[in-house]
């Protein structure tokens, strides 16, 4: 039987659809690209649980995917507002969760990391949460990381055994809502259908032993999906130029790796000329320990884990007229956040106590008035000052990093694509 | 009297069998999980996961006794904390467990319902209200001693305060059992639902949907069985109407049940009553028992029409959500109370899948006036947005907190002078998920028109903190919401942390405009109400209270550092370096 159409408009633009049919799936069909991540065709009907789809539709904020055409519906999908609002709702799983993607297994295959680049979400407008959560092994097959999880619930729904029993159910409520995993029912799974429920988490979350690493890092997903599609980034306000002088660069490494500057040498024989055009204050590439001129732009590597940190990073601040934070650590912590789910003195009883190295029985934490004291969790540097700008990735690619200091200081324009655009 | 339908699906029994465990265990224990998830044929997490979304069921022993208090923000300002503590001293339990013997649990839980007589808390589903430390002292020695917590457990008061002129009083007049069915001998279904439909009432949950519309929009949808759902669970903090009226009125409102399925076209009705109420239980019980007795329940009705309808009771499990419609029915299905999506109506797939209508207790007890009265009667009687009366529960700063049954288009005003509110400064109207108001919207009406409200008034006076009132409300809707789409669980979350912030001083005009901004977006992405409305005391509070915020922010924070504080960061590192 046929199916009857409907006349709807997307952004003003007439579509003829099939009328029962969800938004998500109609925009597709139309070369519209609507976000998604709980979404899963096969889910009827769809759940509606990750809010990422939402568009105006007759004047109404709705879930597109839950949301079915009607004759002469109008439906709004890229006005500005809805693309703040969806990349609001991207922003905050990302602050909700623990998403350490230079540590994941899932990392470039990964939908939430995969929208998060199409979306230019450089950082989260919300402050991460650090909510302690389980890595639990005792699944016979899987490892679940409840750390990655996005409550989508796609598996709940999806992962049945032969029996029609659910692997999967949410648990709790609020904002301890989690899943959990029916271990004798996980264990019927045969290898496939384990496999179907790594497939379908969007994230990192279900592991399946064995299997997680399968595909080779560089042919993932959104390793190559559209790399030379543009990212859409935050306009940067660049500095007012400033007549015959050299620009005063200075730069920082606080609680990080030094690998975001080694990306910074990256840029090669590029650096000659730029020694032409600026000049370095404060920075460990010239060794000056103190600023003795204001600065024109400031470069931050590393979160705040220390006092010491705090000073250098305020000092950055009163110093300097842009200061862009550099990598995964300055933006919300990276992988030295990775304590904060751990109160600070079961860190230092496990680091001076604890390990093997250690004299057994005997706990010296090391404190002395010329050691910088430690902070009681790793703070984001725009939790202690204002940030300008920021520069993702675990390290943030060379050419990304020059494109938005040289637009800075020069008002140069550019454009960050895809390949250049990561988080691990 | 039924306990359940003999066709509803095994799952729909759930929760009562989770009641069942719970009650004589005092928990559930695994080995009863594992033996009702096979009775259910489903997995045991599925079956966990249902146990675990309501925080009456505990998956730990929770005492022999098991003593609930309540922490709205009412019971916070009346002496909540000395409560607790008076209990952990008697009890020995720390707030969240039970005692060493397993005697005695001691939890908190929002609102029960009893905000007229804080504080207050429940013994194993016993109210006890008025509490101050000594009696707890002498509560608990009682229960030691061996007296039935049904004896210890004091009378509950109504604290009726106000009703308009005997001809304008709707809902708490005089009750005449049988008055609002007197008139289905005579009239058919469509007759009912003109009258109910010219009196012009709408639904009294809040979302003023007009009644008549939605039970003609149930009998439209063809089905074998159609249910009439009466929502019980008034969970809103604040809002205890219909515990008075199904303490004073039980019989009004199964007439009321009955009218709407006649209209309906319903063959059955479910009261889905909050937990909180269990007390009320008896009463429900008996009203029931002589419905059944007198004929119009459970036999041939004598209506004009061929028509029997049927009532059974569903107790809930302690879930605020659950009052959410579809929520409220995933729940009567034995399920999580997660609402569902909206792309059908209850009237066109309610309760297991058949068209429902899903009303609250004052609607019901209302359309059963509306009969009674006759639509003529409501025609002058309020507002043209909205006709007849409102029952309001008034509570907080005021010397007289009760029942005010008001006709809509009094003012703000007068409410407070017949409260006796004697230094109003911030009234939260409907509850948290409402708004609140200044003295200056002293003149605003209680109407359609301007100032709508569900039932809650709280008053809280100049002594109050503002703060403290929201990251109450924030604390609640934090752990209420069902956890099911990401900007309502994690956003709240969010905002209880930025409030924890400003609490500790360290706000700044910034956190204002991003709670703003953050609040509209949550607005329009979330799932459901619930989310929908629980920055509303956040966005209305910056809105009204200017002042009180200006004076919250820290104005030496200037230029470009943020409000971080380093010596409190560093606290940890200089306590475990010592």
């Amino acid at each position: 039987m046929e199916k009857k159409l409907v006349n709807i408009t997307v952004d003003g633009r007439p579509i003829a659809a099939e009328e029962g049919r969800n938004i998500v799936e109609v925009a597709k069909d139309n070369g519209i690209f609507i976000p998604s991540l709980c979404y899963y065709p096969h889910i009827d009907p769809p759940l509606g649980s990750c809010r990422v789809c939402t568009v105006m539709a007759n004047g109404k904020s709705a879930a597109a995917c839950t949301t079915l055409v009607k004759e002469g519906m109008e439906v709004l999908v890229n006005t500005d507002e809805l693309q703040d609002w969806r990349k609001a709702v991207v922003e905050m799983m990302y602050a909700e969760g623990n998403h350490f993607c230079p540590s994941c297994e899932k990392s470039g295959d990964c939908d939430l990391q995969g929208l998060g680049y199409r979306l230019g979400v450089t950082v989260s407008r919300f402050p991460h949460l650090f909510v302690d959560r389980i890595v639990d092994y005792n699944p016979q097959r899987m490892v679940i990381e409840h750390n990655r999880c996005i409550r989508c619930r796609r598996c709940v729904e999806e992962v049945l055994t032969d029996e029609g029993q659910r692997v999967f159910s949410f648990q709790n409520r609020g904002n301890t809502t989690e899943v959990g995993v029916d271990y004798e029912q996980e264990a019927k799974l045969t290898q496939e259908q384990a496999m179907q429920a790594m497939n379908i988490c969007p994230v990192g979350a279900i592991l399946v032993r064995g299997k997680s690493m399968a595909r080779p890092r560089g042919e993932r997903k959104y390793d190559h999906a559209d790399s030379k599609a543009e990212v859409p980034l935050p306009k940067i306000i660049a500095l007012k130029p400033h007549l015959r002088r050299k620009k005063i660069v200075a730069t920082t490494s606080l609680a990080g790796c030094f690998g975001c500057h080694m990306s910074m040498l990256d840029i090669d024989l590029g650096i000659l000329d730029l020694i032409e055009l600026v000049e370095f204050n404060k920075s460990p590439i010239n060794d000056i320990k103190k600023f003795n001129k204001r600065c024109d732009v400031g470069i931050i590597e590393g979160g705040c884990c220390n006092s010491d940190n705090v000073e250098v990073l305020k000092a950055f601040r009163e110093n300097c007229d842009v200061l862009i934070a550099v990598g995964e650590c300055s933006i919300w912590g990276g992988l030295p956040a990775m304590r904060n789910f751990v109160p600070l003195k079961e860190c230092l009883v496990e680091a001076y106590s604890s390990a093997t190295n250690n004299v057994e029985g005997k706990l010296v934490i090391p404190h002395h008035p010329d050691l910088p004291e430690i902070l009681d969790r790793v703070y984001a540097c725009n939790e202690v000052v204002t940030i300008d700008h920021f520069v993702p990735g675990c390290p943030p690619d060379a050419g990304h990093i020059w494109k938005v200091v040289k637009n800075v200081l020069f008002g140069e324009t550019f454009a960050v694509t895809n390949a250049e655009f990561k988080y691990d | 009297m039924k306990k359940h339908f003999p066709d509803e699906p095994l799952q729909s029994h759930t929760l009562d069998m989770l009641w069942e465990v719970q009650n004589e265990k005092g928990y559930i224990p695994n080995a009863d999980i594992t033996r009702l998830s096979a009775r259910l044929g489903i997995s045991e997490i599925e079956l966990e996961g249902v146990a675990s979304f309501y925080h009456f069921f505990h998956r730990k022993p929770a005492g022999q006794f098991c003593i609930y208090v309540n922490n709205s923000i009412l019971a916070e300002f009346k002496g909540y904390r000395d409560i607790v503590s008076a209990f952990e001293k008697a009890t020995g339990a720390a707030l969240g467990g039970t005692d060493a013997s397993g005697t005695f649990g001691l939890f908190e839980t929002p609102c029960i319902g009893l905000c007229d007589q804080e504080p207050s808390a429940l013994i194993n589903f016993y109210p006890f209200t008025h509490l101050t430390p000594a009696k707890v002292a002498q509560i608990v020695d009682g229960l030691r001693s061996g007296v039935g917590v049904e004896f210890l457990s004091n009378a509950v008061e109504d604290n009726i305060r106000y009703t308009p002129e005997p001809d304008k009083t709707v809902l708490l007049r005089a009750f005449e059992p049988g008055s609002a069915l007197e008139p289905l001998l005579r009239l058919a279904p469509d007759e009912v639902l003109s009258v109910v439909k010219e009196s012009g009432i709408s639904g009294r949950g809040g979302a003023f949907f007009p009644t008549g519309l939605k039970w003609e929009l149930c009998r439209k949808n063809e089905s074998d069985c159609r249910y009439i759902v009466c929502n019980a669970d008034e969970g809103e903090p604040g809002t205890f109407k219909d515990r008075v009226l199904i303490n004073r009125l039980p019989g009004l409102l199964i007439e009321g049940m009955i009218v709407a399925g006649y209209a309906a076209g319903a063959a059955r009705g479910i009261i889905y009553l909050r937990a909180e109420y269990r007390w009320l239980l008896p009463k429900l019980h008996a009203a029931i028992e002589m419905y059944e007795h007198i004929g119009w329940l459970g036999a041939d009705a004598p209506t004009k029409e061929p028509f029997r309808f049927d009532i059974r009771v569903q107790i809930g499990a302690g879930s605020y959500v659950c009052g959410e419609e579809t929520a409220l029915l995933e729940s009567l299905e034995g399920k999580r109370g997660e609402p569902r999506t909206k792309t059908f109506f209850p009237v066109e797939r309610g309760y297991l899948g058949r068209p429902t209508v899903v009303n609250n207790v004052e609607t019901l007890c209302f359309a059963a006036r509306v009969m009674e009265l006759g639509a003529e009667f409501f025609q002058a009687l309020g507002t043209p947005v909205t006709r007849g009366t409102k029952l309001l529960s008034v509570a907080g700063d005021c010397n007289r907190p009760g029942i005010f049954e008001i006709e809509w288009g009094m003012t703000v005003a007068e409410l407070l002078e017949l409260c006796e509110a004697s230094d109003p400064y911030f009234i939260q109207v409907s509850g948290p998920s409402g708004q609140c108001i200044s003295a200056w919207d002293s003149h605003r009406r209680f109407a359609g028109e301007d100032l709508l409200c569900g039932g809650a008034i709280m008053v809280f006076d100049h002594t109050r903190d503002i703060l403290q009132i929201l990251r109450n409300f924030t604390a609640f809707f934090q752990h209420e919401s069902c956890g099911m789409c990401t900007p309502c669980r994690a956003g709240n979350f969010i905002f209880s942390r930025k409030l924890d912030k400003m609490a500790r001083g360290l706000g700044s005009l910034q956190d204002i405009t991003e709670m703003q901004q953050w609040a509209q977006i949550m607005k329009r992405t979330t799932r459901c109400g619930l989310g929908m409305t629980a920055p509303n005391p956040l966005l209305y509070a910056i809105d009204r209270f200017p002042e009180y915020f200006e004076k919250k922010l820290d104005s030496t924070r200037t230029g470009l550092n943020r409000s971080f504080d380093l010596e409190s960061a560093l606290e940890d590192y200089r306590d475990a370096v010592q």
